[in-house]
């Protein structure tokens, strides 16, 4: 069962990263990504937000939807749970911890429209994940994006000090870079298997 | 009726939601200071920090808790802004001087030579580190535009070398002077008649000659010249004193290298 688990989650935060090869939440993996700590900041606030999503959505899947056989209305529940738990945690971080409030800034209204979000909720009912292979998947889903946005950020900060053809700056050159620690993520791959072989 | 139980479900859900959210905006609600939101509403919200706060909403909180009187630090939003405050915190607004920043350098292609052949990060910050920079002069104007980055209202541009800045754009944030490696870019009294010393190398004068054709050499005519005493030279470099000055033009006649100009710069629009 824990060897399980662990599969579980360094598959997500490697193999099926959900950044560089599931392809979600690809918004704020360019849009925050410029600053390490900025990055850093945007990954925390996912991290908990994935791990109570799934902790929320994963009773109501089971107890409501499935119980009446509504599976079609998943997305839509799960988007509207989703919203409504970011906003919550936004007003009490505003009340209680208004340090970490400042330091989210943006990032945490941002996380509710973040795909990758719905992503892992989604794809914890159709891998047909139990509630401890759910949160496992989640947190790893997480962290993996952490991960990403980390390995990403210290690219770009090499990137700001190099010279670039005018027509590659910006952007152009952002999504190069991206595609290539795509693909390094690649070499990924059997790793996890292996691992627990 | 298959249609109703779905129905139900995803609204309970949205109403359990939506008011749980509402209680909970009314429960953990943090109290916000009401001079604070109307002096906020007074500021332009281009959290450009020319006040010496972190942002609009940083200086209004600071005015609204009484830290500071002081409301007219807001360069972008001027005397208008100024005024709002004032009425809102019932205080004295005393007057803002509306000023455009300019870049105080000659140093373009031809008055100043290149010593190096400089190929680095294309940063003025970087580049002032190596050798003082690829120009002869050591206190003038790089040229890779810092200013230009830092801008949020796209208002430099780089002229033969040198950065200028256009007084329409210009809302005085001073985000470029705090950017600039050799501090030379200082804000210009706008709609008046000034002279500026555009330059600041703070060498001898022979040395300053050999730098730059355009360079103040510390000669002092301009101090003679000067009806208004508002000219000094300091560290071998002619300073204004803009409260002073009148505009007269006796100062930039005698200047024997030109480094001294006439201006008043207004804005078009």
């Amino acid at each position: 069962m824990t060897k399980e688990l662990f599969s579980i989650l360094l598959t997500a935060i490697l193999t099926q990263n959900f950044v560089l090869a599931k392809f979600l939440g690809i918004c704020p993996f360019l849009g925050v990504s410029k600053k390490l700590n900025t990055a850093v900041g945007m990954s925390a606030a996912v991290i908990f937000v994935m791990a109570l999503a799934t902790a929320v959505c994963f009773p109501i899947n089971k107890y409501l939807l499935v119980a009446n056989g509504l599976e079609y209305l998943q997305t839509i529940v799960f988007i509207l749970v989703i919203a409504a738990l970011v906003q919550l945690v936004e007003i009490i971080l505003k009340k209680y911890i208004p340090a970490l409030y400042s330091a989210l800034g943006i990032y945490l209204p941002l996380i509710t429209t973040n795909c990758a979000v719905l992503g892992v909720v989604i794809l914890n009912v159709d891998n047909g994940y139990g509630f401890a292979q759910s949160m496992f998947n989640s947190v790893g889903a997480g962290l993996g994006f952490m991960v990403a946005m980390v390995l990403f950020a210290g690219v770009r900060e090499r990137l700001e000090s190099c010279q670039i053809p005018k027509f590659m700056q910006g952007l152009p050159i952002t999504l190069v870079a991206a595609s290539l620690v795509s693909v390094s993520f690649l070499g990924f791959t059997g790793v996890v298997e292996n691992i627990f072989a | 009726m298959d249609i109703l139980l779905p129905v139900i479900i995803v609204a309970a859900i949205g109403l359990i939601a939506g008011l749980g959210l509402a209680f909970a905006s009314a429960f953990f609600a943090v109290p916000v200071d009401e001079t604070t939101e109307k002096v906020r509403e007074c500021l332009p919200g281009a959290n450009c920090g020319a006040c010496g706060y972190t942002g609009c909403d940083g200086y209004a909180d600071a005015l609204g808790k009484g830290e500071t009187k002081e409301c007219n630090l807001c360069t972008p939003g001027g005397n208008d802004a100024a005024q709002a405050i004032a009425s809102v915190l019932g205080l004295e607004a005393g007057a803002v001087t509306p000023m455009v920043a300019a870049v105080m350098c000659q140093g373009n292609k031809q008055n100043v030579e290149e010593k190096l052949d400089y190929s680095g990060v294309q940063s003025c910050k970087i580049a002032t580190q190596l050798f003082g920079g690829p120009k002869n002069c050591v206190h003038g104007c790089i040229g890779f535009g810092d200013c230009i980055e830092v801008c949020p209202y796209d208002a430099i541009f780089l002229c033969d070398g040198v950065a200028r800045i256009n007084p329409d754009k210009c809302r005085a944030c001073k985000k470029c002077i705090k950017t600039c490696p050799r501090q030379l870019i200082d804000l210009f009294p706008l709609d008046t008649v000034k002279a500026a010393v555009l330059c600041k190398n703070h060498a001898k004068g022979a040395e300053t000659r050999k730098q730059c054709k355009a360079g103040c050499i510390g000669c002092m005519k301009c101090v003679k010249a000067c009806p208004n005493e508002a000219v000094k030279v300091e560290n071998f470099c002619a300073v204004v004193d803009y409260d002073k000055c009148s505009g007269c033009g006796e100062c930039s006649k005698v200047c024997p290298v030109g480094c001294i100009d006439i201006y008043k710069i207004k804005k078009h629009f």
